[in-house]
């Protein structure tokens, strides 16, 4: 079975929109960035700092009373999550909300202990964290994207040429802004877990770009006679059925996960889903069109 | 060819076997009695976030540590200059790093200089001053002593945790200092959180101090009260209505007696109120103080205070010797053999803080196992099926090759006692999904190969040989973030890494070798003439 045969599209060609998209995606998430760096964004307190308390009632508990039962009890800024199956409740307090650092997660409890004595819970899970804590993860986890990064760069541009590494580098980049500006979009949590995903979908998406870019050394090798664009479309092209294949089969993979994996890992599946669905793109669409545009440009500016 | 053939199957299924050896304990429970005690007994460790359980991080106040040893020296130089009859105006603690002292004249100054030269010759002296019509000199602690100190402080603190949580008891916990100042411990399947927390945190420093009765303590400040006293507070629980009434006292500042001179704490029932107590006993230093304080301090109270709070202030009745006293309060049971673990196991030398504090209830964590591998087993499902429509008999291959890698990463995380979290679970769906992506890579070239006319066997061969470079970049850069993500992750994370990168490595060999082998197989032997691919 096949899906495409051969094909001859010109990906290159499309350069000018795919970029304008790309830029637009970049924008955004940068804007989510400085907002995270800000601490206005979604943050887990992995890295803001504060508690986490996670409810499993025996009755539904509206939020509406659930919020006036924490505001009775000076939580009022609590941030409250609604989990759809098994009456469970995710209640978030701030490092400043509660005052006292490690009191919060008692007196979360004890506030529905007294509101709502008529219905049972249990503590799922409760999670405290210091803001010295948050403030060393946050460092630590920007020093490892950096250093991956830089990792990555070295061993393409030793592998191929530097324009490569430079282009994978833009295109990877390019899928670690377009998750975080989906996830500020959307206000979704950014914690440890989103991290994860995005260097995970990091190593993905230079896998996919490697694969393009194997394929155009190769016929550069080979045919030294046709224009770099047309060598760079015909090598997108011949690898353009494994590209969907791949993606698809990691799709299905990581789309099990966000359906069946439960609520823990549910938001790390999604951030896997949209990170090879621009991964694949960026292949394709970034990745390769830097690398042909500037090519080019040298190579007429030597002639 | 087919002696090659034969060395990749045995391969193959070596693996295998080892696989399924070091999977035995995790699958097959009890373990029969035959399994003898070479074979592996471990079954895979499962990380918190799976089988519920604590994850917590204290910051050892090492500061403290410091300052508490120059109090000692500060109480350690006022014996000396008595018993010396040296006459001193002050002497106490200056900042976090030395110990001033002031005289009434130059003589018993220098004098008192000579003798702390020789008690500490490692500390820097400040030479006597003029300090307001009288005499000073400080003692100061150098860098590297505060340095090497605190160090000492985070490691005794690591010591007396452990043995509290040993004493506790926890099966299989980790208690590992990290960076600096830090220590992580994790307590897997704990039923009570709370009570380990406060087990953990108590600084559990032992005092017995006299109480001085000429101040009224129900009026006194601490301003108003003498230089060597200070206000405490009693803390009483109403065992009945659970209400707490804090009276304060009037004690002396200066401790007769410490914890550290204790051999024994026990809890006992007091048979009379049928109210639980804890028995203590001294060593012999502690035994000949204890006789000589109560002695001398008949009809006096006598407080005993726990990390600055009283328990209790009896009147000591009588002389006591033996070495055997007892501490009672209204606590409970549970209360009284808390007690009496933090009072074996030592005070902590510096106060810890719990920076992080992860707690996991073991009915999430049975959910996410369950939900994990629904997870797990639908992935693999999907990608199977596809891969079988797709590529035919040869996408079988490759869900073979597939069903290798897990067996192998299985087998691998449980031969290297690695920790399988939840993030470690979706590291394995996620790699189903991209293990048959060396496939996809040496299919797409065969189909290519074949477009061009080569026959079977040659196609097969020079797919495998073009794709090569390509799966090793591919493989080397998901490598790199993956040793990233090790080495800066912390717990789940780390899981994650540890899973991602077994799997990427196993299924180097198992694309390049384990389908390989199948395909020259079906070639050679089976005689199979055309590739159903």
């Amino acid at each position: 079975m096949e899906f495409i045969g051969k094909t001859t599209i010109d990906f290159i060609g499309k350069k000018n929109i795919s970029f304008v998209i790309s830029s637009i995606i970049a924008i955004l998430g940068i804007i989510g960035i400085i907002q995270i760096a800000r601490g206005a964004a979604n943050m887990g307190i992995d890295f803001s700092g504060g508690t986490a308390v996670q409810l499993k009632f025996a009755q539904p508990v509206p939020i509406q009373e659930a919020r006036a039962a924490l505001a009775k009890h000076n939580l009022k800024e609590a941030n409250l999550q609604e989990i759809k199956e098994g009456n469970k409740l995710l209640i978030k307090v701030g490092k400043t909300a509660a005052g006292q650092q490690g009191k919060a997660a008692d007196a979360i409890e004890n506030a529905f202990r007294q509101e709502l004595p008529g219905n049972q819970f249990v503590v799922e899970s409760s999670s405290e964290i210091g803001p010295a804590i948050g403030d060393k993860l946050r460092q630590d986890t920007l020093v490892a994207v950096m250093i991956s990064m830089v990792g990555i760069v070295i061993y393409i541009a030793w592998r191929f040429d530097f324009q490569f590494g430079i282009g994978a580098l833009v295109a990877t980049m390019h899928d670690v802004l377009a998750m975080f500006a989906v996830f500020f979009v959307l206000n979704k949590e950014v914690n440890l877990l989103f991290i994860t995903a995005v260097l995970t979908i990091a190593g993905y998406s230079l896998t996919d770009t490697v694969v393009v870019f194997d394929r155009i050394r190769e016929n550069l090798h080979k045919n030294t006679k046709d224009s770099l664009t047309s060598i760079f479309n015909v090598s997108i092209n011949e690898v353009l059925s494994r590209t969907i294949i791949t993606s698809l089969t990691t799709f299905l993979a990581a789309g099990s996960l966000f359906f069946f994996g439960g609520e823990v890992i549910h938001d790390f599946a999604l951030a896997l889903l949209i990170g090879i669905a621009v991964g694949t793109y960026s292949s394709v669409f970034v990745a390769s069109p830097i690398v042909a545009v500037w090519e080019g440009r040298t190579k007429a500016s030597k002639a | 060819m087919s002696k090659g053939l034969t060395w990749r199957f045995s391969l193959i299924a070596l693996f295998i076997i080892v696989s399924l050896l070091y999977l035995t304990p995790t699958l097959v429970s009890p373990l029969p009695s035959w399994w003898s005690g070479v074979l592996p007994k471990d079954k895979i460790h499962l990380g918190l976030d799976l089988q519920g359980g604590t994850h917590l991080v204290l910051d050892v106040e090492t500061q403290k540590a410091v300052e508490g040893t120059l109090d000692l020296i500060g109480t350690d130089l006022e014996d000396v200059f008595n018993s010396k009859t040296l006459r001193y105006k002050k002497i106490g603690r200056i900042g976090g790093d030395r110990v001033g002292m002031t005289f009434y004249d130059k003589g018993t100054a220098e004098a008192a200089q000579k003798l702390i030269k020789d008690k500490y010759p490692n500390m820097e002296l400040v030479p006597p001053y003029d300090d307001g019509g009288f005499v000073s000199i400080q003692l100061k602690m150098g860098d590297k002593e505060i340095q090497e100190r605190k160090d000492r402080a985070v490691a005794q603190a690591l010591e007396t945790i452990r043995n509290r949580i040993d004493q506790f008891g926890v099966s299989e916990p980790v208690i590992a200092r990290e960076g600096q100042t830090h220590i992580v411990v994790q307590l897997p399947g704990i039923k009570d959180p709370k009570r380990a927390i406060e087990l953990i945190g108590r600084t559990a420093r032992l005092e017995f101090k006299l109480v001085d009765e000429t101040v009224n303590a129900a009026t006194a400040t601490p301003g108003t009260i003498p230089e060597d006293d200070e206000i405490l507070v009693e803390k009483r629980t109403d065992p009945t209505t659970g209400a707490v009434t804090e009276t304060p006292l009037v004690v002396k500042k200066k401790a007769m007696i410490t914890g550290d001179l204790l051999t024994d704490a026990q809890v006992r029932i007091d048979s009379q109120f049928n109210q639980p107590y804890v028995a203590i006993e001294f060593n012999s230093t502690g035994a000949r103080l204890f006789d000589q304080v109560t002695a001398a301090n008949v009809g006096k109270r006598f407080a005993i205070v726990l990390d600055n709070t009283i328990y209790s202030a009896p009147v000591i009745r009588e002389r006591i010797s033996g070495g055997s006293a007892q501490i009672s309060g209204s606590f409970t049971e549970k209360e009284a053999s808390d007690l009496a673990i933090v009072l074996r196991a030592g005070s902590l030398p510096a106060p810890v803080d719990i920076v992080q504090n992860l707690t996991v209830g073991p009915s999430l964590g049975q959910d996410s196992i369950n939900k994990g591998l629904i997870a797990g087993l639908v992935g693999v499902a999907l990608v199977v099926i596809f891969m079988a429509i797709y590529y035919k008999m040869a996408g079988l291959v490759a869900d073979f090759g597939m069903v290798l890698n897990v067996l192998y990463l299985m087998g691998a995380l449980a031969a290297l006692g690695a920790t399988l979290t939840l993030p470690g679970i979706a590291a394995i769906v996620l790699l189903i999904g991209m293990s048959v992506d060396s496939n996809v890579l040496i299919f797409e070239r065969i189909r290519e190969e074949q477009r061009l006319g080569k026959p079977p066997k040659a196609a097969l061969d020079s797919g495998y040989d073009k794709a090569f470079l390509t799966i090793m970049d591919s493989h080397v850069t998901t490598l790199i973030t993956a040793a990233v993500l090790f080495q800066f992750g912390t717990g789940p994370v780390k899981g994650f890494a540890v899973s991602l990168s077994l799997g990427v490595i196993i299924n180097l060999f198992t694309a390049l070798v384990g389908t390989k082998a199948i395909f020259d197989f079906a070639l050679l032997r089976l005689r199979v003439k055309r590739l159903s691919i």
